[in-house]
């Protein structure tokens, strides 16, 4: 065993730590979130490998059944299937969190003089890497597939990032259910229910139309569809000012929603 | 109720409950500075609870306790800068490589970039993990990880460490390792408390001991002093023939004095026993009466034998359960 040196001199307790000293732990703790990502070869696998299977059904089950044809479907789901793909990718944030309290890594953060508040919005922040991913080879795959973007790149550039910041407002949901549930089976299992009718009783996928009337009234009011017909004006071309305007209103309420219930429910649990 | 502030951990009547279930009913512990003190008891004896009070993890439903002088409620913030806790539960980050979780760690607690490398270094070098350090924590031993998690809580030179069942699931050679790692740390002035379920641990390590038992503190003093306590030896007899067993018990109880503790199923009766002239009293009573023997003993009480002693019930429960209590709030 080596000689053992002095750790650099720790000054006397301090009372309590400022906003600096919070943001910097929390950087510290999104670099430990990249970090994993980086290490955790499954998690980065099935990251890119979801979008490319969604891509590669959707595309071609229903190209020709709802289109007429698998091109001009593309042009229409690829949107939707941005959307999809990243509003999925946030369960990854849940997951993450439950597995921090159930291995006790969450026990060590709360035992060490950082701010409260630091160990959830690293992990929030670490994950817009999952969904820059996401959204990176949704794109990219789809254009393989024959998908053009038909209005500007500074559009296209919009619409991720509208994409980002409804996917930030959307894990805070996830990370509610992550602190909330026992196991990550769990976390799946109400993540999916949460998510599943919101993502598919939407035009996401298909024109509404044909949906019965209480069914469309849904789809009418489904954030996933403010988002879906956003993200269409910004890639394909068409009207972009309201829907933009009310899935930013959406990830706006649902933050103002389960931020704070977030925060509660990881305060309670100190 | 005694507060001393000179005590590097000082708690009074600490009560917790979850839900109907009391984990602690008013504990009392205080630990010297630059000593260890452990927590001695069975699953579920409210242990871990205790620790996460005193490392700020956990809300006490009342009493009170402060670590360096610090109220472990009203300063948590300056306690947590004074104090390194490794849980049962090792809480290293298991998709990080053993420098990356120190190295984190070292940023958390406000070192520099250079200064967390160089301290990851070198408490990887001093626990013997230099050879993995670049390695994912997922690959490690038990016995690595639990000394990387001892590593990740020396990181900010606590000056109070809590240890909660440190060795619980280490092979020997582990435990001799870590057993070693906490009397370099005493040495250098760290106060330590331990929690543990092996009498012979706390007899190795501990300058006192609290045994605790269903949430309460059931008895209180130096290694030595507790074994004296429990009477020195116990006595095991199991008569040949099964039949005579409660002859056998009720001779026991007579010439020892103490209360004698039947196993019906091994037909086996003991008793613990503080005076040397018992056990040959008793081999000339079996032989007068004819009672022939399959086992005689005479050795030291287990640390179950030693909580019949003090609690008249032997060790039950489950510590597990308190922890799911604890997470289902």
């Amino acid at each position: 065993m080596t000689a053992f040196a002095e750790a650099p001199a720790i000054p006397a307790p301090a009372r309590r730590l400022g906003l600096g000293g919070g943001l910097r732990n929390t950087f510290t703790l999104t670099w430990r979130s990249v970090l994993k990502i980086k290490t955790n070869a499954e998690d980065v696998f099935g990251l890119s490998l979801q979008p490319i299977m969604y891509l590669v059904l959707f595309t071609y089950v229903f190209g020709g059944a709802i289109s007429g044809g698998t091109h001009k479907y593309l042009q229409f789901s690829l949107p939707g299937i941005l959307v999809l793909s990243v509003v999925f990718a946030t369960l990854g944030t849940g997951l993450m969190l439950n597995q921090d309290i159930t291995t006790g890594v969450f026990d060590r953060f709360r035992s060490l003089p950082i701010a409260r508040w630091a160990p959830l919005a690293g992990a929030v922040l670490g994950d817009m890497v999952r969904y820059i991913i996401s959204v990176a080879v949704t794109l990219g795959f789809g254009m393989i597939l024959g998908f053009r973007i038909e209005t500007t790149p500074l559009a296209a550039a919009a619409g991720c990032l509208l994409l980002l910041l409804f996917a930030v407002a959307m894990c805070w949901f996830s990370a509610l259910i992550g602190l909330l549930v026992k196991t990550p089976q769990g976390v799946q299992l109400f993540g999916f229910l949460g998510m599943f009718p919101l993502v598919f009783g939407s035009n996401l996928l298909v024109p509404s139309d044909t949906m019965p009337g209480w069914l469309q009234a849904f789809v009418k009011v489904n954030p996933i569809t403010a988002l879906t017909g956003a993200e269409r004006g910004l890639l394909t071309g068409g009207p972009v000012g309201t829907f933009a305007l009310r899935s930013l209103l959406w990830a706006l309420g649902i933050f103002l929603v389960f931020a704070p219930l977030a925060v509660r429910v990881y305060r309670r649990k100190t | 109720m005694r507060y001393d502030a000179s005590n590097a951990i000082d708690a009074t009547g600490l009560v917790k409950r979850f839900g109907k279930t009391t984990a602690l009913a008013g504990v009392d512990l205080a630990a010297r500075p630059g000593r260890v003190l452990a927590l001695l008891g069975p699953n579920g004896a409210g242990k871990t609870t205790a620790v996460r009070i005193l490392a700020t993890l956990l809300r006490p439903d009342g009493g009170q306790a402060t670590v360096c002088g610090y109220d472990v409620l009203r300063d948590a913030h300056q306690v947590r800068q004074l104090v390194g806790l490794t849980g049962q539960y090792a809480s290293v980050d298991e998709g990080l490589s053993g420098t990356n979780n120190l190295i984190m760690i070292g940023r958390l607690l406000g070192l520099s970039r250079a200064q967390a490398r160089a301290r990851a270094a070198e408490l990887l070098a001093r626990f013997e993990l230099t050879d993995a350090a670049g390695r994912i924590v997922k690959t490690y031993s038990g016995g690595m990880r639990r000394r990387l998690d001892l590593a990740a809580s020396l990181v900010g030179s606590p000056r109070v460490l809590f240890l909660d069942e440190p060795t619980t699931g280490l092979d020997p050679n582990g435990r001799t390792d870590v057993w070693a790692m906490i009397r370099k740390l005493v040495t250098e002035g760290v106060t330590v408390l331990l929690t543990t379920q092996y009498l012979d641990e706390a007899d190795q390590l501990a300058h006192d001991i609290v045994v605790i038992d269903r949430g309460k503190v059931i008895a209180t003093g130096t290694p030595d002093e507790l074994k004296a306590r429990t009477g020195g030896q116990l006595l095991v007899v199991a008569p040949a023939d099964p039949a005579r067993l409660a002859e056998a018990a009720a001779l026991l109880e007579a010439l020892s004095g103490a209360e004698v503790a039947t196993d019906a199923e091994a037909g086996a009766v003991s008793v613990p026993v503080a005076d040397k002239a018992v056990a040959p009293r008793v081999v000339r009573e079996l032989d007068d009466r004819g009672i022939e023997l399959a086992e005689f003993t005479l050795r030291k009480p287990s640390l179950d034998e030693v909580f019949f002693t003090l609690t008249g019930h032997r060790t039950d429960g489950d510590d597990n359960e308190t922890r799911e209590l604890e997470n289902s709030r």
